[in-house]
């Protein structure tokens, strides 16, 4: 039988938007999946070889803060130089308290499990990202390369 | 408890971990062998059902004692 497909497109290079493809694509190819992960623009970070990935709370009123800062800690406050390093390091803490895997282990059990990493070209270029930067095993490809993938798929996520 | 050849804990792993840990500990397996895996996190009681179902290895045995979630997987 074919195995089912997944196609994902990740976009976004932040600590906590980059779990939901690495998780979601070693899971699927841990039950029989083909996976894809297609990253542009910002998702881009995800193949970085050094995942020096951050989160912030700015613009993102819906993330819980320690002493329940967000309800009353000004917003201005968490433009602050260091702040965004710290929210990081506290993020990376509960993380790690929690039991929830690392980005790096998560990206290695995906490129054990064969998943393909595709960057896009075309962002590369933008960027002038410097191809060494990125983890060995990765292709690059444009739309029309992602549509061969995603249009046989069985699942196809945009994140 | 039923007899096994393999255990796994995963107690104080939280997912997708402990599903990508028995996979990959079932691929090192024979086909008809048992898994008995020990897990902390409340989501992978649903997550080895499902996990059992789309894979085609059964799921023998789910329960939870003293504090913990054991599961039997027996290899396709």
């Amino acid at each position: 039988m074919e195995p089912k497909k997944l196609a994902i497109i990740a976009t976004k290079g932040s600590l906590d938007w980059a779990y939901p493809p690495f998780i979601l694509a070693s899971t699927a190819a841990a039950l029989g999946y083909e996976v894809q992960i297609f990253c542009t623009f910002y998702g881009l970070q995800l193949l970085k070889k050094d995942l020096a990935l951050e989160v912030t709370p700015l613009g993102n009123p819906g993330m819980p803060m320690p002493l329940g800062m967000d309800k009353w800690f000004p917003v201005l406050g968490l433009a602050l130089p260091g702040m965004q390093a710290m929210m990081t390091a506290m993020m990376k803490k509960k993380m790690k308290d929690k039991g929830v895997a690392s980005l790096e282990m998560l990206r290695e059990l995906c490129q054990e499990a064969e998943v393909k990493l595709v960057a896009c070209q075309m962002t590369v270029d933008l960027f002038d990202m410097d191809k060494s930067n990125f983890i060995d095993g990765v292709e690059y490809a444009g739309a029309a390369a992602f549509f061969e993938f995603a249009g046989e798929s069985d699942i196809c996520l945009y994140i | 408890m039923a007899d096994f050849d393999q255990e796994l804990d995963a107690s104080g792993l939280n997912c997708p971990l402990p599903i990508l840990r028995a996979k990959k500990t079932l691929n090192a397996m024979a086909s008809g062998q048992v898994l008995h895996i020990v897990a902390t996190d409340p989501g992978s009681v649903k997550d080895f059902d499902a996990f059992a179902k789309q894979t085609g290895n059964e799921l023998m045995e789910s329960k939870e004692e003293g504090g913990k979630f054991h599961f039997l997987i027996r290899k396709s």
